[in-house]
């Protein structure tokens, strides 16, 4: 009987997330915010917050209702300007520039950070003229051939086109829940923003929807650094990357996603992931 | 509705991980009979040094599973098979550790004249080894009624086993030179009833993945 | 004891229901019924006296017919100059209020806006007699489309604000979250949601000041001719109606119900006319 060969071995592989992640390792950082306090009025809705977000990677942001999670990315592209009385102390820099400074163009930072909301809210217009308002109002299409293919190119980027393309010309009012979240997704995406920030983009739709959404974010990763809210633990697991848990306007704890959902280093962090409060 | 998801590309994965993870198994016991029954005492510490990367392999499936479950929640038929996984895992090592178990009796058998031709120990052996092969075909194509099929030849096993013990002991008795040799093969021949009967736990398993029906401790 | 009352309860309290029901059903069928027989018997009083010449000639002697023609005419051009005037400045108004209207300043336009909705149209009309028409030493269709206006205003003013702040803060900030400046989200995405609902409000605006009287005999006084220039008195079908109306003329008597037809006629164009123009086609 001779030697029975051994099985030829490939090299052992690191964590599941490496390998179930798809992104480049050690990304350039897209976002870093230092000592970020804000204030609605008299009352303090985030303590000292410090964090960075890498280019090209999903980073979702938990906690219970009303721990500031919202709050926090919103200051991300200063959508909480629209709001009186509100105040930001510290520093949020995008690629290394503070939007917090007196300067700021606030327009043109919503251009290069776009925002995709809870409950979808497309224009009372057609549908083509949705994805075309952010081409429209910034001048990016210089003529009608044009930007009819950003308009497909976002529509395709959102997983829309093809239940579309016949009837661009309807009202968008007229599409269903989750396709009109997904017709805010091509809408924002049509104007290429560099960051995608998303407000619990899934919790008003159905599981079918909420998949496609999901799906949809792994695959724009792979060109977009995407920021998004959930109160969905389960999502946050799925999706994202890296998770940083929010409590009471504080950051507790920040990490790779499959170390915060095994091995949390904070108790709370594991209270929370536990469902042992929140 | 049929759609690829990305869950199914990482539960073929793992999958193919358990499935490397088997086929070294199996090679480990296939070289360690082979290295007793030949006498090779360099293919047997090749056994033993090679048991390491199997024991790494069964840490890092461990390690995809609990990631899996954590990151992905599946569901139903992906939980029972990520489930099965877990439990199978650690049999197989065990399997490995008994096919180390057999090398070592290998080394040290050979340094003393061979006992008698080995007639039954090598086919208890081969067909322990076809079990195992059958076991993990059936586990990779979720097929039940192949499991349970195995499940049936483990009879033949008990019997082989039988059979061993008692020529083994005759000769222990008869000439009691070989006491030493003979007691070294008895605890080769326990060695292979023990993977025989893990080889059927990994049956019950598939067949709790294919039919989420719990057949242990049953007949 | 106990059992008993708990049994009637149930009875008691559909009994009650099917009351109530029943008394606003009345009310409500007793309200349309009003209404119904207003409109039948202006009908009734002015269909017979409608014809072409009527509403072509000016008016005449009493036996020689005439008509009301100078009178629609007459309306028709007071309430576009009203509009033309009003509406503009009242939108305008109710668009800086829903926007930006957060301050103390912005409470005081809304309370004087409310107030002036409430003032009796004849003060309107005095104010505007000594304004303009006495400067002017006469009587204008100017002076009676500003006072028509002046009426306009708040109604369209608090309307306005009121439709924009129904369009949901959603919208909005879908606008400004993808780089629009704040005037480009109130004109081109708030505005034209709320624009049914402006139309609403204008044309009820408008209607309201179809039917004044008063304001328009200090202002525009009334003319028997037809008048298209806007420094003279003019005629208007109200106007026409009332001094038809107190006449002793059994003729012009029967020429103020088909008058009254006329402008129940036209204010129901009207109507008509803007809830198709502005019908929420998205």
């Amino acid at each position: 009987m001779s030697t029975p060969a051994r099985a030829p071995r490939p090299l052992v592989l690191a964590s599941v997330g490496a390998r179930l992640s798809e992104h480049a390792p050690a990304a350039p950082t897209k976002i870093t915010v230092r000592g970020l306090n804000f204030f609605y009025a008299h009352t303090q809705a985030l303590s000292n917050i410090s964090l960075d977000i890498a280019d090209r990677v999903v980073m979702a942001f938990i906690g219970p209702s009303g721990c500031g999670k919202s709050t926090f990315l919103r200051t991300l592209n200063r959508m909480n300007d629209t709001i009186p009385g509100t105040r930001a102390e510290g520093q949020v820099r995008l690629d290394g520039e503070d939007i917090y400074a007196p300067d700021t163009d606030v327009v043109s930072l919503r251009r290069r950070v776009g925002m995709v909301f809870q409950r979808s809210n497309p224009f009372p217009k057609s549908i083509f003229d949705n994805v075309a308002y952010g081409l429209r109002i910034n001048r990016l299409a210089a003529n009608r051939a044009e930007m009819e293919e950003r308009v497909e190119e976002a529509l395709r980027d959102a997983a829309l086109w093809n239940e579309v393309k016949d009837r661009l010309k309807t009202s968008a009012l007229g599409l269903s829940g989750g396709q009109q979240q997904r017709l805010c997704i091509a809408r924002a995406l049509a104007i290429r923003p560099e960051v995608l920030l998303m407000d619990e983009p899934a919790s008003a739709l159905d599981p079918m929807a909420t998949q496609k959404i999901e799906e949809l974010i792994v695959e724009l990763k792979k060109q977009y650094t995407i920021v998004i809210v959930t109160h969905n633990m389960q999502q946050a697991a799925r999706v994202s990357d890296e998770t940083a848990f929010f409590w009471l306007g504080k950051l507790i704890e920040i990490n790779k996603t499959e170390k915060v959902f095994t091995a949390p280093n904070e108790k709370l962090t594991e209270d929370y992931i536990t469902g042992r409060f929140g | 509705m049929e759609h690829h998801r990305r869950l199914d590309r990482e539960l073929d994965a793992l999958r193919d991980r358990v499935l490397l993870l088997g086929g070294e198994t199996e090679t480990a016991l296939q070289r360690a009979m082979y290295a007793l029954v030949e006498r090779d005492s360099k293919t047997a510490e090749e056994v033993l040094r090679e048991d390491d990367s199997i024991d790494q392999l069964e840490v890092e499936i461990d390690r995809l599973c609990i990631d899996t479950i954590a990151l992905r929640q599946p569901a139903a038929r992906d939980l029972r098979f990520v489930i099965s996984v877990v439990k199978i895992t650690p049999i197989l090592e065990r399997i490995a550790d008994h096919a180390c178990n057999i090398a070592r009796v290998a080394i040290d058998l050979n340094d003393e004249p061979q006992l008698q031709p080995f007639v039954d120990l090598p086919r208890m052996a081969a067909h322990a080894s076809g079990m195992l092969r059958s076991a993990l075909d059936a586990f990779t194509s979720g097929n039940a009624q192949a499991a349970r099929d195995v499940i049936q030849l483990d009879d033949e096993i008990d019997d082989l086993y039988d059979s061993i013990f008692h020529e083994l002991i005759n000769l222990m008795v008869t000439d009691p030179a070989t006491t030493t040799r003979g007691a070294r093969l008895l605890f080769v021949a326990k060695h292979i009833e023990r993977i025989a009967d893990y080889v059927t736990d990994i049956c019950e398993l598939t067949v709790y993945m294919a039919e989420a029906a719990i057949i242990k401790h049953t007949n | 004891m106990m059992k008993n009352r708990s049994r009637h309860k149930p009875n008691l309290r559909r009994a009650t229901s099917a009351l109530v029901t029943s008394l606003t059903a009345a009310c409500a069928f007793f309200a349309v019924t009003i209404l119904i027989l207003i409109l039948g018997y202006i009908a009734w009083r002015g269909l017979s006296s409608i014809n072409l010449q009527f509403l072509i000639d000016r008016p005449r002697p009493v036996g020689e017919g005439g008509g009301i023609g100078n009178a629609i005419t007459g309306t028709l051009l007071l309430l576009a100059m009203a509009s033309a005037a009003g509406l503009p400045f009242g939108i305008a108004t109710g668009i800086y209020l829903a926007e930006f209207g957060e301050g103390r300043f912005a409470s005081a336009v809304r309370f004087i806006a409310d107030t002036l909705t409430g003032v009796p149209s004849i003060v309107v009309g005095v104010f505007i007699y000594t304004l303009i028409v006495i400067p002017m030493k006469q009587f204008s269709a100017f002076a009676g489309a500003i006072s028509l206006a002046l009426i306009m205003i708040p109604i369209v003013t608090r309307t306005t604000e009121e439709m924009i702040r129904l369009v949901p803060t959603s919208l909005r900030e879908g606008a400004l979250a993808l780089g629009a400046p704040q005037w480009r989200v109130t004109l081109g995405v708030v505005l034209p949601a709320a624009a049914s609902g402006i139309a609403t409000g204008a044309m009820l605006a408008v209607a309201r000041v179809s039917g004044e009287t008063a304001p328009l005999l200090f202002t525009a006084f009334g003319s028997r001719f037809f008048n298209f220039q806007l420094d003279q008195p003019i005629a208007s079908l109200t106007v026409q109606i009332y001094n038809y109306a107190i006449s002793p003329y059994d003729e012009w008597h029967a020429q103020a119900w088909a008058a009254t037809l006329v402008l129940m006629a036209l204010i129901l164009l009207i109507n008509i006319t803007v809830r198709f123009l502005t019908r929420q086609r998205f």
